[in-house]
C-alpha cells in the first residue's frame, strides 16, 4: 500500500425514485482508495454498499436511479460524467468487478473461453490465440486444475467455488488497477470461502491491484482489509484502518456490530449483545441520524440533525454527535 | 444415560432420493442425501448440526419430522418410533415437534395475516380434536405469543410483506410455539438475517428455551452461531456425521480432520487474531453424494488420509474424552 490515491469518491449521492417516495440509497459517501490497498465496506442489507460501487462504475439503472451529486475521480477523470464510450474503456479493463452470484454473472450459453477471450481481445489488443493463452494462464493462477481442458467448458460444468475462481481469473485478466468485489464469497461454504479469499489476496497482491471488498461479514473484513468503511442507511458512519477500528470502535453502531457477532475463539457463556430495533426504512429518511432510534447513547441533537464528520489521527473519521458535537455547537 | 431423558433418538437414519436416469436404463440412481445418521437429543438440550451446503443437514431435519418419508432407520420421539406411526399417531407427535425454517419470506403464506399464520396450527389441531381451545382462547394465545417473541399485538392483522426479515422470523417462531411443543427443529433460522438482527433472534431462542424448557435441533452453517447456541454439536459431511461432542470441547479440541479444517476456515472478526492464524485450506470441492463409497467420505480432501481410509468406512465411535469421532486416526479399523 502506497500513498498514491487512485480513486477518490467525493460526496457521492445516488437516489432512486420509487412509488413510495425517494430512496437515498447512497447519501454523501466519500473515501479514498490508495494503490494496492484493500478497502472493506461493511454494512447490513440495504445500507448502500452495492449501490456505492455500482455508482463508481456507472452501472446504476437510470431511471429509477439518479446520481444526485458528487464525484468519482479516477486518475483525475470524473467517472460519473464520462461518456459511455470512454467508461467502457475503463470498465472491465482498469476497474473490474466480481459479483456475489457467479452463476448469474457468467453467461450460461457461452463457453468460459469465449467469455474470457472477449474481454481480453477487447481491452488488450491481443489476437484470439494469444488471448486464449492469457486466459488459460489466468485460470491456472486462480487455481483451476487442467485449465487447458476446463476453459472450453460451460459455466454449469463448474461448481460454485470454481465459478467464482473463473470470475476472479476473468476480472484480473486485464491487469486492472482496481478490483471491486461485491460479496464475492457470501454464496459459498466456509471451506470454499477460505480458498477463494486466499486466491484473491494472493493474486491482487502479486499484481498490485487495489481492492474494494463489499461484505456483511466482519470476519472476512478482519482477515482481508487494510482499511474499513462502515455503512449505515446510505452513509459511511465510521472509516479508518481495520485493526484500529476493531480494537477501538468509536461509532455506537460499529461498537454494537462488533459486539453482536458470536465469536469462535472465545468462551461465550454470557449473553450475546444485540442492537435493539430494526434497520431503518430508507424511504424518505428525515435529516437526523438514522441510527438514533437504536442507539444507546442517543442525545437530543441526534433527532434533529445529521452529525458532522469528526476526523481523528490515522485517517479515522466518525459521523456521530458524541465526537463532533462539542466542536460545532 | 437415563432412557427417559432422551427426547429424540435417531438411529441409522437414511434418506435416499431417486434421480431420473435414462428412459431405457434399468439402473436406478440415487442421491444419498443422508446415509446412516445416529444421534440423540436429551430433554432441554440444544444439539447443533453443522456442515456445508449439500451435506444433508436440512434433509435430516425434514426426515425426522417425517416431511420426507425416510428410506430407512428409526426416529424415536419420546420413545415412539415415528417411522412406524400411523397417520393419527404422527399427527399427535407433530404437536410435540415443530419447525422453524430458514427463509422467512418463503415459509409464511403471503395471503394470511400474521395472526392467522400463528393461529393456524392451533386451528388445525382443534379441528381434529387434538387441542381444546376456543376462538377467544386462541386469539389470546396468539397475542401472548406475539408479545413474547417481540412483536406488538397490534400487528396481528398485518401481512408478511409488511414485516422486515427479522420480524418475519419472529412470526415463524411464534407459529412454532403455538402448540407448546417440546422439540423445535430449527433449519438455519438465522442465516438469512443481518448481523444485528441475528443476535436478537439467537437471544430470543435462548430465552424461550429457558422459559418453556424447549429442546432444539439447531441447524446452521455458521460455526460461531452453533457454538453460541448449542450444548452439543454434530458435524456432518456428505450425509454422515463425522464428529459429535460437547460444544466447548469441540471448538477447543476438534478431532476429525474435517472439523479441524472447518474451524480453521471460519473467519474470526478480529484482525489481530486473523493475522496470526494458520489455515488448513482444503483442496477441492465437496463431492456429489450420488454414490455410496466404500471408504471414508472425506478421503479425497483429507490431509491425514491413510490407505485403510480408502477401503473401509470408519464408524462413529467414542474416544476416551467423550468425543464421538468417525476417523481411523482415533480408533483401529476392524
Amino acid at each position: 500500500m502506497t500513498n498514491e490515491v487512485i480513486l477518490q469518491v467525493k460526496d457521492l449521492r445516488t437516489y432512486f425514485t420509487v412509488d413510495e417516495g425517494l430512496v437515498k440509497a447512497v447519501d454523501g459517501v466519500s473515501f479514498d482508495l490508495h494503490k494496492g490497498e484493500t478497502l472493506g465496506i461493511v454494512g447490513e442489507s440495504g445500507s448502500g454498499k452495492s449501490v456505492t460501487n455500482l455508482s463508481i462504475i456507472n452501472l446504476i439503472p437510470m431511471p429509477p436511479g439518479k446520481i444526485a451529486g458528487g464525484q468519482v475521480l479516477f486518475h483525475g477523470k470524473d467517472l460519473l460524467t464520462l461518456p459511455q464510450a470512454e467508461i467502457r474503456q475503463i470498465r472491465g479493463n482498469k476497474i473490474s468487478m466480481i459479483f456475489q452470484d457467479p452463476m448469474t454473472s457468467l453467461n450460461p450459453f457461452l463457453k468460459v473461453s469465449t467469455q474470457m477471450i472477449e474481454t481480453i481481445v477487447l481491452h488488450q489488443k491481443l489476437d484470439k490465440d494469444a488471448a486464449k493463452q492469457k486466459a488459460i494462464e489466468m485460470l491456472k493462477l486462480a487455481g483451476i486444475p487442467a485449465p487447458e481442458k476446463r476453459i472450453d467448458q460451460y459455466p454449469h460444468q463448474f461448481s460454485g467455488g470454481m465459478r467464482q475462481r473463473v470470475m476472479i481469473a476473468m476480472s484480473l485478466s486485464c491487469n486492472p488497477e482496481i478490483l471491486i468485489a461485491d460479496e464475492p464469497t457470501s454464496a459459498l461454504d466456509v471451506t470454499i470461502q477460505a480458498q477463494i479469499l486466499e486466491i484473491m489476496q494472493e493474486l491482487t497482491k502479486r499484481l498490485g491491484t487495489a481492492v474494494i471488498l463489499i461484505t456483511h461479514s466482519l470476519g472476512v473484513v478482519a482477515g482481508m482489509c487494510d482499511t474499513l468503511c462502515v455503512m449505515y442507511a446510505g452513509r459511511i458512519v465510521e472509516r479508518g484502518p481495520t485493526d484500529v477500528i476493531f480494537e477501538n470502535p468509536k461509532h455506537p453502531y460499529t461498537q454494537g456490530l462488533i459486539r453482536s457477532v458470536p465469536r469462535l475463539d472465545m468462551e461465550n457463556s454470557q449473553r450475546l449483545y444485540s442492537i435493539q430495533g430494526q434497520p431503518p426504512n430508507v424511504i424518505d429518511l428525515p435529516d437526523c441520524c438514522p441510527f438514533y432510534p437504536r442507539c444507546e447513547k442517543a442525545m437530543d441533537i441526534c433527532k434533529k440533525k445529521y452529525p458532522t464528520t469528526a476526523n481523528f489521527e490515522q485517517g479515522r473519521a466518525v459521523s456521530c454527535w458524541l465526537y463532533s458535537g462539542a466542536k460545532d455547537e | 444415560m437415563n432412557k427417559t431423558d432422551l427426547l429424540l433418538d435417531v438411529r441409522n437414519l437414511k434418506m435416499h432420493f431417486p434421480v431420473k436416469s435414462g428412459f431405457l436404463s434399468k439402473e436406478k440412481n440415487y442421491i444419498y442425501a443422508v446415509d446412516g445418521v445416529d444421534f440423540s437429543i436429551k430433554r432441554g438440550e440444544t444439539l447443533g448440526l453443522v456442515g456445508e451446503s449439500g451435506c444433508g443437514k436440512s434433509t435430516t431435519a425434514r426426515a425426522i419430522s417425517q416431511l420426507y418419508k425416510p428410506t430407512g432407520g428409526e426416529v424415536f420421539l419420546k420413545g415412539k418410533d415415528l417411522m412406524k406411526a400411523s397417520a393419527s399417531e404422527l399427527m399427535e407427535a407433530r404437536k410435540n415437534m415443530q419447525m422453524v425454517f430458514q427463509d422467512p419470506y418463503a415459509s409464511l403464506n403471503p395471503r394470511m395475516t400474521s395472526g392467522d399464520i400463528i393461529a393456524e396450527p392451533i386451528r388445525i389441531f382443534q379441528k381434529r380434536g387434538l387441542v381444546n381451545m376456543g376462538k377467544d382462547a386462541t386469539n389470546e394465545r396468539v397475542e401472548q405469543l406475539m408479545e413474547r417473541v417481540g412483536l406488538s399485538r397490534f400487528f396481528k392483522n398485518r401481512y408478511p410483506h409488511e414485516f422486515s426479515g427479522g420480524q418475519r422470523q419472529r412470526i415463524g417462531i411464534a407459529r412454532a410455539l403455538a402448540l407448546q411443543p417440546e422439540l423445535i427443529l430449527c433449519d438455519e433460522p438465522v442465516s438469512a438475517l443481518d448481523v444485528s438482527i441475528q443476535s436478537q433472534i439467537l437471544n430470543l431462542f435462548k430465552d424461550l428455551q429457558q422459559e418453556f424448557g424447549l429442546t432444539y435441533l439447531f441447524i446452521a452453517h455458521d460455526l460461531a452461531v452453533i457454538k453460541y447456541i448449542s450444548d452439543r454439536v454434530a458435524v456432518m459431511y456428505l450425509g454422515l456425521i463425522v464428529e459429535i461432542s460437547g460444544a466447548k470441547d469441540l471448538y477447543k479440541n476438534p478431532k476429525h480432520p474435517y472439523t479441524q479444517a472447518l474451524l480453521s476456515a471460519a473467519p474470526i472478526p478480529d484482525p489481530k487474531v486473523e493475522a496470526q492464524r494458520r489455515r488448513i485450506i482444503l483442496t477441492g470441492d465437496v463431492p456429489s453424494p450420488d454414490k455410496q463409497r466404500p471408504g471414508c467420505y472425506f478421503y479425497d480432501r483429507c490431509s491425514k488420509r491413510m490407505d485403510v481410509c480408502k477401503v473401509q468406512r470408519p464408524k462413529l465411535k467414542e474416544t476416551e474424552d467423550g468425543h464421538q469421532v468417525a476417523c481411523f486416526l482415533y480408533h483401529k479399523p476392524e
